[in-house]
């Protein structure tokens, strides 16, 4: 056992296991938010993420075929294609909403869970069918943005590029932003109401469809930029790259209390950081019998352990059934 | 069943009396299978041929025409065509396969209401026991092992060890199922189809991965070639008989027969279950856990057992599955195959015997013929030149082919079925009530909130 | 409900069949039509190197049909394996029910061909690979599968042996896509390091597709002399991208499966100056395919792919094979045995990329093996890349 690259490489996977976990996180952000306010799993956000994916890379890659990407300077640039993605998915959810599972609001659980399955492997196709009549090909490769490639040495063995920073900060960002948009504005308070009670929340005047709109709206923006920024991370995306990621972030939303939005922070930067150490030492930890490609069931493992052991999570609060 | 107010017999009321649905059913199916005998490429008239079967179901024929009907048509028409395309047979013996698999996820999700998302770990566990057991796999790692039993791919022939592992088979999917059952047991709906969703893709990472540190699996490479279930006695006999056939011919056939014979065996099992006190057990489960608790049903013993029974089933289909194909490797045992088979039940009807097997038999011929034929029509037109509405259809791209789109039809189906159809095609009876219940008590609650509250808050 | 049932239903049922109307006309055997098919990948991220083989397949047919086979009419028929074995087994299952389908021009991947082969073999329908490498496609001794490329355990040795001759590498860590191809080739470079004074520092697979740091970390900080990838491009070019931007200083090396125009395209810059070995090469290597590449530009609008032309040449050799069988049957239609054994019986035939014989396993010999070095980031430069070296080497003989 090496114990001293084990050593010199624990901060730079630590680093990594953040940047990781800060893309669980906003993923897992929708998942919370439509299961505080419907109590369903929203199955089709892994795809709403990877439509953010798929739109910033469209007009990344539209900008490149017409000359434009070398003019506009990194950071607008890269305003453009989160504020796209975001516009995109967020688009996307409320229609999702609309279509496939306001239907079905009142109908038992297995009901909705089962239509947002379709919608999700629905998704997956049309998105490429779609690229494959415009591009001809659905795997697609981000441009490489020069300014975000480079990296910033933090101590002697730790370097981080600069597009972990900025996914890093912009994820900071949009979950301080939606925190204090929750807690502290009107309409916040009005999703509260309606994830508490959704008939006295109406009783009180709120406009409860209005409101489960504008949640999926804003859990599909999160994902959406999500999107873009793993797009920017780690370059390349297909249709089918949205659902590990997707059970990922809904495993880290439940480590972190689901409903919960702080948890979903925290839980997908936990989530994050044991996948990265699970892959980075397990090969060193086990002499090579076993590698990296255990990290998801490692994922999984993790995840049934949370919801034996603790089934509302780090920060989730306890759920009493009455009998 | 007499109109009272009508002197002259409506067509459905002639079509009723079984003389004239007996002689209808009979002329069909011998016409269409006149048709598919002629053009035995032909998939419109096999289709119209399988529906047949369908018509058999629904027409108010005695029970011993029904039986004879539908024996006449899977044991000897089907068979028979089998051998002009060897295709149908393979289709046919696939639409077998994922009907036991329809109805081992009906008692789990049907019956039992566990939303089960990772059914095809049962299957891939049946597949792999089989595999690892009946090819030279272990015997890579440990050739001390030679000779014991079929380790080494068998003969050409065959061995009867094949039926023994049917069933250890079985035995081994139940303790799978058992295991996964155990820590889920206080799951709610969503969570648990969560947790079945990563057991899993577990249990296909595994597969893909237990080449190291000991060579189980043989990881993606798969294991090759596969021992399969014995002709020797079948040749004897069609010596016998003067009839000359090679292994290659005779397989495809014997593979339907074993799943036909299965299969029937599967659906009397279900059909015991249901109508026992463990189906209405499971049922009550579905309905209302804590009413069931209340009622003194045996939670924990009855959801273990739902899980056990359905991972059964898919397991003893597993071994047919790597038999027949000869090979198997975790690519077959994906998240898409659970979802295939949970959109069968769903399309045929939850908790519905008949319906299972209408789903499993409508996706899998959509999936194999339907949407491959289009594929092929749509490649012909292509290389004509045809042109739709101005566009010429060469032009097109070659990522798009309706045969990969089977993702996009699945999720369509689920989608429209819950909005318009939850029961599914063919429900059960009981489910049948209840939704039209259900329905009729959101009218009534939807009138009075319109009456109690102002319009604004829907 | 019953009521409304029966018109939908039949209003489908008239749907469905108007769609497949054309295998409703008797087709059960076309009298002077001969049918060539091919598998390969032709969506998903492996499209570019499978739409190449049925592109360079189409051309042979389109040129030489019409002049070596007479009497018949030839047609190509493209199949979409989609790189994964079950799509191509149940391809497979649906080709050989076409009794004028008397040949099958595939697989690019192995772990693909290896299952339908069995399906091939059942219904003695000859198979000539353009591309695939594992030895397990013909070491099976299936008289049916014949391949124009070289093997991955000859592969393997040779990378190690130029790696640790030629560029004097010390040690190296391995990584495989985990499929039967990538993981294949690997091992058997991992097999010949040590006797090439490589020391392996490491071994590892990964199914991951975008995300590489957790496993680069660690083999950054073992500071091997060398990387390889036993895997494809798609996957590669991600893999050694972000080994580059996380300082790795390596050299990268890896199997045919990286010669592809999109690796430049997804990799850029951290590829410049790697090495590969291939069993075949951009077009542009071979002396005798300037014709073709012209030829393909014209038809396609675009640069023929590594493969295209083997694919091409394996068309040839059906069509030659087909010509003799046809001959030998009195110039009636040969059943399927009869093609196979006419494949096997070639000799010395002269193709684009070699003059090919086989043995009796189905493998050439003797098999071109090249290394080669990627000199640009630009995709349009792909043909330009350095041939190193071009070894003949005999292929093994059969280990059972």
């Amino acid at each position: 056992m090496e114990w001293d690259i084990l050593i010199r490489i624990f901060p730079q996977v630590l680093v990594d296991g953040v940047t990781l976990g800060f893309v669980y996180a906003l993923i897992a952000l929708g998942y919370t938010m439509v299961y505080g306010v419907l109590e369903m799993i929203n199955f089709a956000h892994s795809e709403i993420f990877v439509m953010g994916a798929f739109v910033g890379a469209e007009v990344l890659l539209i900008m490149q075929a017409s000359g434009a990407l070398g003019s506009i300077p990194a950071l607008p640039l890269l305003v453009i294609v989160l504020a796209a993605g975001m516009a995109a998915a967020g688009g996307l959810a409320v229609a999702v909403e609309r279509v496939a599972y306001r239907p079905l609001r009142g109908a038992p659980r297995l009901v909705p869970l089962i239509s947002a399955i379709g919608v999700s492997f629905f998704l997956q196709d049309a998105i490429r069918l779609t690229e494959s009549l415009w591009r001809n090909a659905f795997f697609l490769t981000y441009p490489t943005i020069a300014f975000f490639d480079e990296r910033i040495r933090l101590v002697a063995t730790v370097d981080i590029s600069v597009k972990s920073l900025t996914l890093i900060a912009v994820s900071i960002l949009m979950l301080v932003g939606l925190s204090l948009f929750v807690g502290r504005t009107k309409l916040g308070k009005a999703i509260r109401a309606v994830a508490e009670d959704q008939a006295t929340a109406g009783l009180m005047g709120i406009n409860v469809n209005g409101m489960i709109s504008l949640t999926f709206l804003i859990g599909g923006m999160m994902g959406g930029a999500a999107g873009a920024l793993f797009g920017v991370q780690y370059g390349t995306i297909n249709p089918y790259t949205g659902f590990i990621p997707g059970i990922k972030a809904f495993t880290a939303a439940v480590l972190g209390g689901i409903g919960n939005i702080p948890g979903a922070m925290l839980g997908g930067v936990v989530l994050g950081l044991l996948e990265s150490f699970a892959a980075s030492y397990m090969s060193l930890l086990s002499g090579g019998a076993f590698g990296a490609e255990y990290k998801d069931i490692f994922a999984f493992s993790m995840l049934i352990l949370i919801l034996i052991f603790r089934p509302r999570g780090l920060l989730g609060e306890v759920v009493r059934e009455k009998l | 069943m007499r109109n009272s107010s009508a002197a002259i017999p409506t067509i459905r009321a002639v079509l009723r009396r079984p003389p004239v649905a007996m002689v209808l059913a009979s002329v069909y199916i011998l016409g269409t299978g006149a048709l598919v005998a002629g053009t035995p490429r032909s998939l419109p008239f096999f289709l119209l041929f399988i529906g047949s079967l369908l018509l058999l179901y629904y027409l108010q024929l005695p029970a011993w025409f029904k039986a004879v009907g539908m024996g006449v048509t899977l044991a000897l028409l089907m068979p028979f065509f089998g051998t002009r395309n060897g295709f149908y047979m393979e289709v046919a013996t696939q639409v077998g396969i994922f009907v036991a698999l329809a109805l081992g996820l009906n008692i789990v999700v049907g019956l039992a209401g566990l939303l089960d998302l990772g059914y095809v770990a049962f299957y891939a566990v049946g597949a792999y026991t089989w595999a690892i057991f009946g090819s030279g796999q272990l015997l890579k790692s440990w050739p001390q092992l030679s000779g014991i039993f079929p380790l080494g791919g068998g003969s050409p022939t065959g061995t009867a060890w094949f039926f023994v592992f049917l069933l250890v088979a079985v035995a081994v999917a139940a303790i799978t199922g058992l295991l996964l059952g155990l820590p889920v047991l206080r799951l709610r709906g969503d969570y648990l189809a969560i947790v079945t969703l990563g057991f899993g893709e577990m249990i296909r990472v595994l597969a893909n991965n237990l080449d190291h540190p000991l060579n189980f699996t043989n990881g993606p490479i798969g294991i090759t070639p596969i021992a399969r279930p014995p002709i020797g006695p079948i040749q004897w006999a069609l010596g016998a008989l003067g009839i000359e056939a090679t292994p290659a011919q005779i397989y495809p056939v014997y593979f339907y027969f074993i799943v036909l014979l299965v299969v029937g065996i599967v659906i009397t099992v279900t059909n015991r279950f249901k109508n026992s006190h463990i189906g209405r057990a499971w049922e009550a489960i579905r309905e209302d856990e804590p009413a069931a608790i209340a009622m003194g049903v045996p939670l924990v013993r009855m959801k273990l057992l739902a899980f056990a029974a359905g991972a059964s089933f898919a397991g003893a289909m597993g071994v047919l599955f790597s038999a027949k194909q000869f090979f198997i490797n975790p690519e077959s045992f994906t998240f898409l195959e659970s979802i295939g088979v949970l959109t069968m039940i769903i399309l045929g009807g939850m908790g519905s015997i008949p319906g299972a097997i209408l789903g499993a038999t409508g996706v899998t011929i959509l999936n194999l013929q339907i949407l491959k034929q289009f594929s092929l029509t749509l490649n012909d037109w292509k290389n004509a030149g045809v042109t739709i509405l101005g566009y010429n259809l060469a032009n097109l791209p070659p990522q798009l082919e309706p045969a990969k789109y089977e993702r996009m039809v699945f999720g369509v189906i689920l989608v429209l079925m819950m909005i318009f159809r939850p029961q599914g095609i063919i429900p059960s009876r009981r489910r049948k009530m209840e939704f039209e219940e259900a329905a009729l008590e959101k009218e009534e609650f939807a009138a009075e909130v319109v009456d109690t509250v102002e319009p604004k808050a829907e | 409900m019953k009521r409304s049932r029966i018109p939908v239903t039949l209003a489908v049922l008239a749907l469905v069949a108007a769609l497949l109307l054309p295998d409703n006309v008797p087709v059960s055997a076309q009298q002077n039509v001969i049918k060539i098919a091919t598998q390969s990948p032709l969506s998903g991220g492996q499209s570019t190197l499978g739409v190449g083989i049925k592109d360079g397949a189409q051309l042979c047919i389109d040129q030489q049909a019409a002049r070596i086979v007479t009497g018949f009419r030839v047609q190509l028929v493209p199949f979409d394996d989609q790189a994964k074995p079950d799509v191509g087994v149940a391809n497979a299952k649906n080709l050989v029910t076409d009794p004028d389908i008397l040949l099958v021009v595939g697989h690019l991947n192995s772990g693909v061909a290896i299952p339908s082969s069995e399906v091939y073999n059942d219904n003695n329908l000859a198979m000539i690979s353009p591309a695939n490498t594992n030895p397990l496609i013909t070491d099976r001794g299936y008289r049916v599968v014949t391949r124009v490329v070289g093997r991955d355990d000859v592969q393997g040795q040779v990378g190690a042996e130029f790696a640790g001759k030629d560029l004097k590498v010390k040690s190296v860590y391995i990584v495989h896509d985990k499929t039967a191809y990538g993981q294949g080739v690997a091992e058997f470079f991992r097999d010949n390091a040590p006797k090439n004074g490589i020391q392996v520092l490491g071994f590892e697979g990964t199914e991951e597709k975008a995300n590489f740091d957790p496993i680069l970390t660690p083999i950054g900080a073992r500071n091997p002399g060398m990387i390889y990838f036993g895997g494809i491009y798609d996957q590669a070019g991600v893999f050694f991208k972000q080994a580059r931007a996380k300082g790795i200083k390596a050299l990268f090396m890896g199997p045919d499966g990286m010669d592809s125009t999109d690796l430049p395209k997804i990799a850029g810059q951290a590829i410049v100056g790697m090495h590969y070995t291939t069993v075949a090469g951009p077009p542009a290597f071979y002396p005798g395919a300037a014709k073709f590449i012209a030829d393909f530009k014209a038809k396609y609008k675009r640069d023929p792919e590594p493969f295209s032309a083997q694919a091409y040449d394996s068309c040839w050799i059906g069509l030659t094979a087909l010509a003799n069988a046809i001959k030998a049957a009195g110039g009636k239609k040969p059943t399927r045995l009869q093609v196979t054994n006419a494949v096997r019986n070639i000799k010395g035939f002269k193709g684009l990329t070699a003059t090919y014989s086989f043995d009796a396993k189905g493998d050439p010999d003797p098999a071109v093996y090249f290394v080669i070095q990627i000199v640009s980031s630009d995709p349009a430069k792909w043909g330009q890349n350095k041939l190193i070296k071009t070894l003949r080497i005999k292929p093994p003989a059969a280990k059972k």
